[in-house]
């Protein structure tokens, strides 16, 4: 397997400028958690004029609802949950500054003509490893909506978080060339 | 008749709920050995090699395979010599639920459909009790999450569609389904009945073990020709592209109505998890 790229947060245009599909990247700093419900809230603040509950430009939002964090460790299991019910409100959030989003599975045309027109990526983190993806989580803080749950939005810091790319800035889809690679009649 | 308290039950349902959640099959990790070895991507390896681990730090360390704890579905089957003593069996599985999700540090989610306000305790669990002869009490907790639920469908066919027919919607299926359930998956898959019982049958048939083989021989040969297709679609695991997108098909099947080809696919994601215990 080839070497894994290290980023750093906030992701800057040079960081996703560089980025192709199939591309493995440990990810360092900071990761913003929001699923289902604080989507919804984010995008009726954006619709609504207001400003969001932390600066989004740059930053990386992490579709995950979290088991709670047993004594003693810093977070519960933590893998992605599926993206596409973000997809009605990821768009105005990559329009706001947004430069990458972590979950599983395919995402819809719009959010992949945002991406490619904002310049933001979406990655894939192994789905069903939250054992093994909260060992890479080294704090976890509450920023907004602490009412929701497991689907509060945390503010995580990480240390080489292991993500895919799935969709670059140029229009490409892992999903899509992986399974022709694969197909067989 | 022989008595059993409820409490005992609270009990059971308490462990298996978190036993369920930590500790993944044996046949499961049986299951991506398999996988490794005929699997031709090396991504797809890499991924799998990765659950493998995922399991062994759950396990180890107590904490769940998988964020998503999912809803409790309980399968209970009581003998007909049993008598359930100290208090309400349907308020102690709720218990067991409920105290199960909270001491094993397990995530609720269970919320109203239109407000999304959580239950806070993961209750209401899925109930499915029967009863049968004998004086024994099985009892089995399967959580199931969202996202494989999410893909899974009942679909009533027409007879002529046969098995031909049966065969296309499931792997179009699995195909349109794509990356979102977590594969490498399951395929549970409930034909005949009627509308309801084809999903109970395909949630069943989930629970039999991974590399056992249908004792129909017609079925066992079915699954093995749906499986072979599925694994033709190129999916694979997360899917990133590879050979494994399912681990296994499994079908249960009963008599249905002459107007009717009832038939459900229950989608199961790599996190399968079930566990048993037999009062």
């Amino acid at each position: 397997m080839p070497e894994s790229i290290r980023l750093k947060t906030p992701l800057r245009d040079e960081d996703v400028e560089r980025l192709r599909i199939g591309d493995r990247v440990l990810i360092n700093g900071i990761l913003y958690t929001g699923r289902d419900a604080a989507h919804k809230r984010l995008f009726d603040l954006i619709q609504g004029g207001k400003d969001l509950p932390f600066d989004i430009r740059g930053q990386i939002i992490y579709y995950v609802g979290p088991s709670p964090a047993p004594p003693g460790k810093v977070f519960g299991s933590a893998g992605p949950t599926t993206s596409y019910r973000m997809d009605v409100y990821s768009p105005a959030l990559i329009e706001k500054g947004l430069k990458g989003m972590i979950g599983k599975g395919m995402r819809s045309d719009l959010v992949k003509e945002a991406m490619k027109k904002y310049k933001a990526v979406y990655f894939a983190a192994t789905g069903g490893a939250g054992a093994l993806l909260a060992k890479r989580i080294k704090r976890a803080e509450i920023v907004a909506y602490e009412d929701l749950g497991p689907e509060a939005i945390r503010r995580l810091e990480v240390e080489d978080f292991p993500v895919i790319v799935i969709n670059d800035i140029y229009g490409n889809d892992l999903y899509i060339e992986g399974e022709k690679k694969y197909k067989r009649p | 008749m022989r008595e059993i308290e409820v409490r005992r039950i609270t009990e059971k349902v308490k462990e298996l709920c978190i036993e369920a959640n930590t500790d993944l099959g044996e046949d499961v990790l049986q299951a991506f050995d398999r996988a490794i070895e005929k699997e031709e991507s090396p991504l797809a390896i890499e991924i799998l090699k990765e659950l493998k681990e995922n399991a062994r730090i759950a396990k180890e360390e107590r904490v769940p395979i998988c964020q998503d704890t999912g809803v409790a579905v309980i399968f209970l089957e009581v003998g007909q010599e049993v008598h359930f003593v100290g208090g309400d069996l349907k308020e102690a599985l709720f218990e067991g639920v409920r105290r199960g999700y909270r001491e094993g540090y397990l995530r609720k989610s269970m919320c109203h459909p239109f407000s999304r306000a959580n239950t806070g305790d993961n209750t209401p669990p899925i109930l499915h009790m029967e009863i049968v002869p004998g004086d024994r009490v099985r009892l089995i907790v399967a959580p199931k999450g969202g996202g494989s639920e999410n893909m899974s469908r009942v679909v009533m066919l027409s007879p002529s569609d046969g098995m031909e027919g049966i065969k296309r919607y499931v792997v179009q299926r699995v195909k349109e389904s794509g990356s979102n359930p977590c594969p490498p998956t399951i395929i549970g898959m409930g034909i005949g009945g009627n509308f309801e019982q084809a999903a109970i049958l395909a949630k069943k048939s989930l629970l039999r073990p991974l590399g056992s083989r249908n004792p129909d021989p017609d079925l066992d040969r079915l699954e093995s020709e749906i499986l072979e297709e599925i694994n033709r679609l190129g999916i694979g695991p997360q899917g990133l592209g590879g050979r494994t997108t399912s681990l296994a098909v499994h079908i249960l099947m009963m008599p249905c109505h002459i107007a009717s080809l009832p038939l459900a696919v229950n989608i199961q994601c790599h996190a399968h998890r079930h566990k048993e215990v037999i009062l």
